[in-house]
């Protein structure tokens, strides 16, 4: 089978990405925006078109896609007009889509990855526009009737689209990772491709190695996971090189991919494709972004993956992939922000919540942001630990579980009453003196022949162990205890 | 009650306790009755308006009325009002009714008016004779051979023949101020962006203007200042405050009235209509006035420019009389483009099909710069040139229309014969500005000429106050 290396070809991918906006309301109209609703439950006046009827905007729509844009390094257009793009079909009401042509609320800017081999990847965005999304139609199996929901019309989308600057079907993945991650630290979208939230088209080409011309442009469209997208750009590049190796053409087109077989069949040619007679929409005022909105829209804007990634790499000494892991995503990254304003052991803390605090939230089918347990609380017990009172698996194992329980009573009082607590507790203190009595084998000897002053010496060594918080009448019998059975 | 021409009559008779509301109401259904075959009305809320005047009528008697309780209006068949139909005179929109009230109309809803019911008009606003409605042509009550002009040709005849106090209008290239001076009535088309567009069923968005028919100035300002101003659902209306146009109708000073000498030198104008402009200049001159000729060579543009972006426009704005939703919907379709095709083929009449597919190509990429962005071009240089003249003088004065009204089937045979119609009066709608139309005398057959008067921006106060100064009858 022919391949990309094999004919000294290369992958040309460029993605479009469409994300739904998480707001209450549609784009243009009061009707909510909610996912799942009994079908044409969420439609005005102005979602149904009816005569009469204007688009009113909402506001908050324009902030979110301003969020993407600036997190994405994007230029913020200052003056926002709303064009039509004019085509006829069932679910879209009005006969034309309400979006943006020629000034696209964001330009320029771009997406930076670590590609298939670590090297760092910068995919370059096209532009960021908003739109409204158009209502389902519906087949039902066997009949002869299409049936019309129109929840879905007039729900706030933003389609970013890139520059054809992805070369591997790994990367294209590791694109599309990126921007929901993005969404979903932006609070924006909730990114979930399975519900339609966030959907990918991939236009996809191949071309000689060293060819500076792009080769003819297959759209792919319907992928309902990141997966399904590699999947489709893998089997559309094997499609494109059998074409040219058979010394056939590719055409360009349109093809919905199938996730049954992993295939893709033809939708439509691009020769055919409508005339969308794109023009001003004249029913709404074009959109200023005045400098104190794009102030107050940065204001609120979170710490983005990238950033606090660098952060925890150079603030607080954490590894690369502890790093990752913590910037991965907003709940678990706020989290762990919180923790370290109290306590100084970071590493510590990010054991603890890619731990026990991660295994907490798996089981429990948890996000970050619903845990009970403070931060404030889990720092308490590092800190306990640090201080020497407690050991690590003591601290895991018993004293954790209880926080999990009781969120009022404190790690010190938890520990003494499970009797845990290193200057009372016989156990740990053994286990110390076992251990010092090891380091110094010679001594221990000598004791034994009757050197009974070196004892001293075994306290100071126990007490520097416990930072001086052994009781020394218990550390004293303890001391003598060991000692005298190791004969 | 022989007759109420103004609101003023009305108020007298309420306040002189000689007439309720209720009586008007009677008085005006049976006006109505007796003008059926004018076809002025398409539904006419008979019930409904008693019911509402009863009501007013205990609201004065409390002191608690609005301001234009016992004013009957009735609107063009282009306005929402909740619950009622609304068809624009189409068969596209047979058994519609709408489910709110257009932000106009509610401003004087809320004002105690009683709506008394919905007048015919072009399909779709779109004619200047009123022959394309798909409920029969209007007849000009000076002359019932003759049509009303259009598209709001039952609004002004309604006023006309006195079956409601004042009409809703809309005005997109002259709707009301060609059918006003075909009617010998007064019609303004204010500013664009004055009056909220939510609720008037969208023909050329960025033209579109609703306005009034009366049969004096007072009335026409009074309403005006009511519907006028912000609205959230509109966001291309303007914030400007809207002065109470009503308050002051007496223009002050000598003003500075311009004129375009290539109207009066050149052909296609009807004799009676150059003198008249002509002997009005004169009438301005003898009152102090300084009387300018200018020049306004991009007059010859307006037309197209006109005619290319209202196609572009409409062919967009009527896409959603697709058969789906709402509306007639063939019955014989095979697949969903056939419903399409059928659906627009049978319900829309001859013109609005012809302006859909106009607009279509214009629009169309291979001949997009050539029509559409040449034209919007265009309107910016006649929009710059106007400005320019409004700057420099207070009004400028034109005829409304090139003719009086013509014979019923006189020009519809060869459409652009019938845009001629609108050629004087584009100008203002392509820039923007406010203009009225007056009553000014008649032809040599008895039939009404306007005078077309027109200011700069958002100044409608001035408009009224000159209008009402120099060309009013009474």
């Amino acid at each position: 089978m022919e391949s990309l290396q094999s004919m000294n070809y290369e992958l040309v991918v460029g993605l479009e990405v469409h994300a739904q906006l998480s707001t209450q309301s549609k784009i243009y109209a009061s009707d909510a925006t909610i996912f799942g609703c009994e079908p044409n439950t969420n439609i005005g006046v102005i979602t149904l078109a009816h005569p009469g009827t204007m688009p009113k905007l909402n506001k908050k729509v324009i902030e979110y896609a301003i969020k993407m844009g600036l997190a994405c390094g994007c230029e913020i257009t200052r003056y926002n007009i709303f064009c039509r793009k004019n085509y006829f079909y069932p679910d879209l009401p009005k006969g034309y889509q309400l979006t943006q042509d020629k000034t696209p609320i964001c330009m320029g800017g771009g997406i930076r990855v670590n590609g298939q081999h670590g090297e760092e990847i910068y995919v370059r965005l096209n532009r960021i526009h908003v739109e409204e999304d158009a209502g389902k139609s519906l087949h039902p199996e066997g009949k002869a009737y299409t049936q019309v929901d129109l929840n879905r019309a007039g729900v706030p989308l933003i389609e970013i689209v890139t520059e054809p600057d992805i070369r591997h079907s790994a990367d294209a993945a590791t694109v599309l990772t990126e921007v929901r991650k993005i969404v979903r630290f932006l609070g924006i979208c909730d990114g979930n491709m399975e519900e339609g939230s966030m959907r990918c088209d991939a236009n996809v080409s191949v071309r000689p190695i060293g060819s500076d011309v792009y080769g003819k442009k297959v759209e792919l469209k319907n992928m309902n996971s990141i997966k399904q997208v590699r999947q489709a750009i893998d089997h559309e590049v094997s499609r494109q090189l059998k074409l040219i190796s058979e010394g056939k053409t590719i055409v360009s087109e349109t093809r919905t991919f199938d996730p049954v077989t992993g295939a893709s069949f033809s939708m439509r040619e691009k020769e055919d494709l409508n005339d969308y007679r794109y023009f001003p929409e004249p029913d709404l005022s074009p959109v200023r972004v005045t400098e104190e909105w794009l102030e107050a829209i940065k204001k609120s804007m979170p710490e983005l993956p990238d950033t606090l990634k660098r952060r925890f790499l150079n603030e607080f000494g954490l590894s690369e992939a502890d790093a990752s892991f913590l910037s991965d995503s907003r709940d678990v990254a706020s989290y762990y922000q919180e923790l370290v304003s109290f306590t100084k052991n970071y590493k510590a803390a990010a054991n603890w919540v890619m731990g026990p605090l991660q295994t907490l939230a798996n089981e429990k089918g948890l996000s970050f942001s619903d845990i009970e347990l403070k931060p404030g609380k889990l720092a308490e017990l590092i800190n306990f630990i640090d201080e020497g009172k407690i050991t690590y698996t003591m601290a895991y194992q018993q004293v954790f579980p209880v926080m999990l329980e009781k969120q009022n009573i404190s790690v010190a009082s938890i520990a003494k009453d499970l009797n845990l607590v290193i200057e009372s507790n016989t156990d740990a203190l053994k286990t110390l003196i076992q251990q010092i009595a090891c380091k110094y084998p010679d001594k221990v000897k000598e004791y034994r022949k009757g050197k009974k002053g070196l004892l001293g010496m075994f306290m100071g060594e126990l007490m520097k162990e416990t930072k001086g918080k052994a009781d020394p009448k218990i550390a004293t019998n303890l001391l003598k205890e060991v000692l005298e059975e190791t004969s | 009650m022989e007759s109420i021409r103004s609101f003023s009559d009305i108020r007298q008779l309420i306040e002189g306790k000689n007439a309720s509301c209720e009586d008007i109401v009677l008085f005006y259904l049976k006006k109505i009755e007796e003008n059926r075959h004018l076809n002025a009305f398409l539904e006419v809320f008979s019930e409904e308006s008693l019911q509402r005047a009863r009501i007013i009528d205990q609201k004065i008697q409390q002191g608690k009325a609005g301001r234009l309780a016992g004013m009957v209006v009735g609107i063009k068949d282009v306005f929402c009002l909740k619950d009622h139909k609304i068809q624009a005179a189409s068969k596209i929109l047979e058994g519609f009714v709408s489910q709110f009230t257009a932000t106009a109309l509610q401003r004087l809803l809320d004002e105690d008016a009683i709506i008394i019911g919905r007048l015919n008009c072009d399909e779709f606003a779109m004619g200047s004779s009123n022959e394309n409605s798909a409920y029969g042509p209007v007849l000009n009550a000076a002359d019932n051979s003759r049509v009303p002009g259009g598209s709001s040709g039952g609004s002004a005849v309604a006023v006309q023949a006195g079956l409601c106090t004042v009409a809703l209008g809309s005005d997109t290239g002259g709707s009301i101020r060609q059918p006003a001076a075909f009617c010998d009535v007064v019609g303004i088309k204010p500013t664009y962006s004055r009056v909220s567009r939510y609720g008037l069923l969208a023909y050329a968005s960025s033209f579109d203007c609703v306005g009034v028919f009366s049969s004096n100035i007072e009335d026409n300002a009074l309403v005006l200042e009511i519907m006028a101003g912000a609205d959230e659902y509109d966001s291309t209306v303007s914030r400007s405050e809207v002065p109470a146009y009503s308050k002051n109708l007496l223009w002050n000073g000598p003003a500075k009235v311009a004129y375009v000498k290539e109207l009066l030198d050149g052909d296609g104008v009807q004799e009676d209509i150059k003198q008249n402009l002509s002997s009005s200049l004169q009438m301005l001159k003898e009152a102090g006035h300084e009387v300018i000729p200018v020049s306004f060579p991009l007059l010859k543009y307006a037309l197209p420019t006109y005619y290319i972006l209202i196609t572009a426009e409409s062919s967009s704005n009527l896409s959603r009389y697709d058969g789906v939703k709402y509306g007639y919907r063939t019955r014989d379709a095979k697949g969903i483009l056939d419903m399409y095709k059928k659906t627009r083929t049978q319900a829309f009449g001859e013109e609005v099909r012809r302006r859909i597919m106009l607009g279509t190509f214009v629009l169309s990429a291979s001949y997009y710069d050539a029509f559409y962005t040449k034209a919007q071009k265009v309107r910016n240089l006649i929009r710059a040139e106007a400005i320019k003249i409004l700057t420099e003088h207070d009004f400028l004065l034109m005829p409304v229309t090139p003719t009086t009204a013509f014979k019923l089937g006189e020009h519809n045979k060869n459409p652009l014969e019938m845009y001629l119609a609108d050629l004087f009066t584009v100008q203002a709608s392509v820039a923007g500005i406010p203009a009225i139309s007056v009553p000014n005398g008649y032809d040599a057959n008895n039939l009404p000429i306007g005078l077309q008067i027109i200011a700069n921006y958002f100044e409608e106060e001035q408009l009224y106050q000159f209008a009402n100064t120099y060309f009013s009858r009474s």
